[in-house]
């Protein structure tokens, strides 16, 4: 009887964490498209259609509802992550030559994700990335609704109307990551079913 | 360590349990996916969902009037940052402004305060007047720098002899406009019974003849033409409050 092993490759609280941020992120963009809506910043609106909320009250109460499910899932993902190692073991090291040369790869389809278990540099590029920019969407958030009980945390973005264009830039941030990610997860179908069940089969 | 051990457990499983497992990922996945949907339309519209809505928005106001420092000042400006011209805003269009009578105009005040006698503008003119250049934010998102001079309101409230431990304060507007406010911020040393912007009496765009400033308020939350103040403990709610957006709304 061929003996194949499944190796935990994404620990519970990873999926869950991810699954719960999947959600929570897709809530805070669609309701803040509506809210940018209101008093577009460039010259260009979302379609209403892409929006969540029905009109600025409701996306607004969407938004500031959903931030609580963001904040605290990601507090937990973050704890966990340096706690128990797992941003350490996973994301780190991480150089700019490894980062480069895996997506430049990637970009000629040449990358190989042989070992699931293992992030290649682009991955970890990715995911610290993304780390970095939802804790930035979450500060000029923070900086926004409260410029002036918050303004330490303002000034430093350049007061309320620097935190706002902060905001924005640091969703596009998010918005591209996320693409980039959902196209890999395409490209590489098998990663799809791990973040479910967190385990790979792998031959002894 | 315990891979390993998880390892060989799984190894040893029935295919009646790799089913299981199988149907178990198709469930999740399926609830994902539905969540997902769900969220963006249905949803958005059954009662249960706008209950938890709401409830939020409380559950914000409560966190907001915790944070809320009483002696926390909002940035000032120096003139030369005003916004020229400051934007009108409101429920209704610029030539729908109201017009109001300053010469048989009263400001009435009721519930828990004293001396509770009309006031005529001449009166409130007279009374000793700060000014601020400050920030406006609207809901919207845009900002606008400003000037607006008047009566300091904890002043003002302690002048009629209003119950400062109640809870709110009310405005009834001549325009159709409510709003109401914590008394934490009522006593706050930059909220201003505005009679003046841009150092001219308040132009009728700007809510003549007065209209309450707060610089740690979000602009919606700074009723223009005010008509009447009233202080009480039940909850008053307000215009665009009881449709939906934040009652607390600070900054």
């Amino acid at each position: 009887m061929a003996a194949d092993i499944k190796e935990l490759v994404h620990p519970l609280v990873v999926r869950v964490t991810h699954w719960i941020n999947v959600v929570a992120v897709l809530l805070m963009i669609a309701s803040g498209w509506r809210i940018y809506n209101a008093d577009p910043i460039f010259d260009f609106s979302f379609p209403d259609e892409l929006t969540l909320g029905g009109w600025l009250a409701g996306a607004l109460q969407w938004h500031f509802a959903a931030m609580w499910l963001l904040v605290l899932n990601g507090l937990v993902y973050v704890c966990y992550g340096i706690l128990s190692g797992h941003f350490r073991r996973k994301l780190l090291p991480i150089s700019p030559v490894a980062v480069l040369r895996d997506v430049r790869d990637a970009l000629r389809g040449r990358l190989a994700h042989d070992d699931l278990s293992v992030y290649n540099a682009a991955q970890r590029a990715a995911y610290l990335a993304l780390i970095v920019a939802l804790v930035v969407m979450v500060l000029s958030g923070l900086a926004i609704w409260k410029p002036v009980q918050l303004y330490w945390l303002a000034m430093p973005m350049g007061d309320y109307e620097g935190a706002r264009l902060l905001h924005f830039f640091a969703m596009v941030a998010v918005v591209l990551i996320v693409i980039v990610h959902v196209i890999m997860v395409m490209l590489v179908p098998r990663t799809f079913p791990t973040m479910f069940t967190g385990r790979i089969r792998r031959a002894s | 360590m315990s891979n390993k051990m998880g390892g060989s457990f799984l190894a040893h499983r029935t295919p009646q349990v790799a089913n299981l497992e199988r149907r178990l990922f198709l469930k999740r996945g399926l609830s994902v996916g539905a969540l997902a949907l769900l969220a963006g339309c249905e949803l958005t519209d059954a009662e249960s969902v706008q209950k938890v809505l709401w409830a939020m928005s409380g559950w914000n106001d409560r966190v907001q009037d915790w944070l809320f420092d009483p002696s926390r000042l909002a940035p000032e400006f120096p003139e030369s940052r005003i916004t020229r011209p400051f934007p009108f805003n409101g429920y209704y269009s610029e030539s729908e402004v109201r017009v109001i009578d300053g010469t048989d105009y009263k400001l009435e005040l009721g519930g828990m305060i004293r001396d509770a006698k009309p006031w005529r503008l001449p009166e409130l003119y007279a009374l000793p007047q700060v000014s601020q250049v400050t920030r406006h934010i609207c809901v919207e998102g845009w900002s606008a720098i400003g000037k607006w001079s008047g009566v300091r309101f904890s002043d003002f409230l302690q002048r009629v002899g209003a119950d400062t431990t109640a809870k709110y304060v009310g405005f009834q507007c001549a325009d159709d406009y409510s709003t109401s406010i914590d008394m934490a911020t009522a006593l706050h040393p930059q909220t201003l019974l505005a009679l003046r912007f841009a150092d001219e009496i308040l132009p009728p765009k700007y809510g003549f003849p007065m209209k309450l400033r707060m610089p740690t308020k979000l602009g919606f939350k700074n009723p223009k033409h005010i008509a009447a103040i009233f202080v009480t403990n039940e909850y008053p709610g307000g215009y665009w409050e009881d449709k939906g957006y934040n009652w607390f709304s600070g900054s």
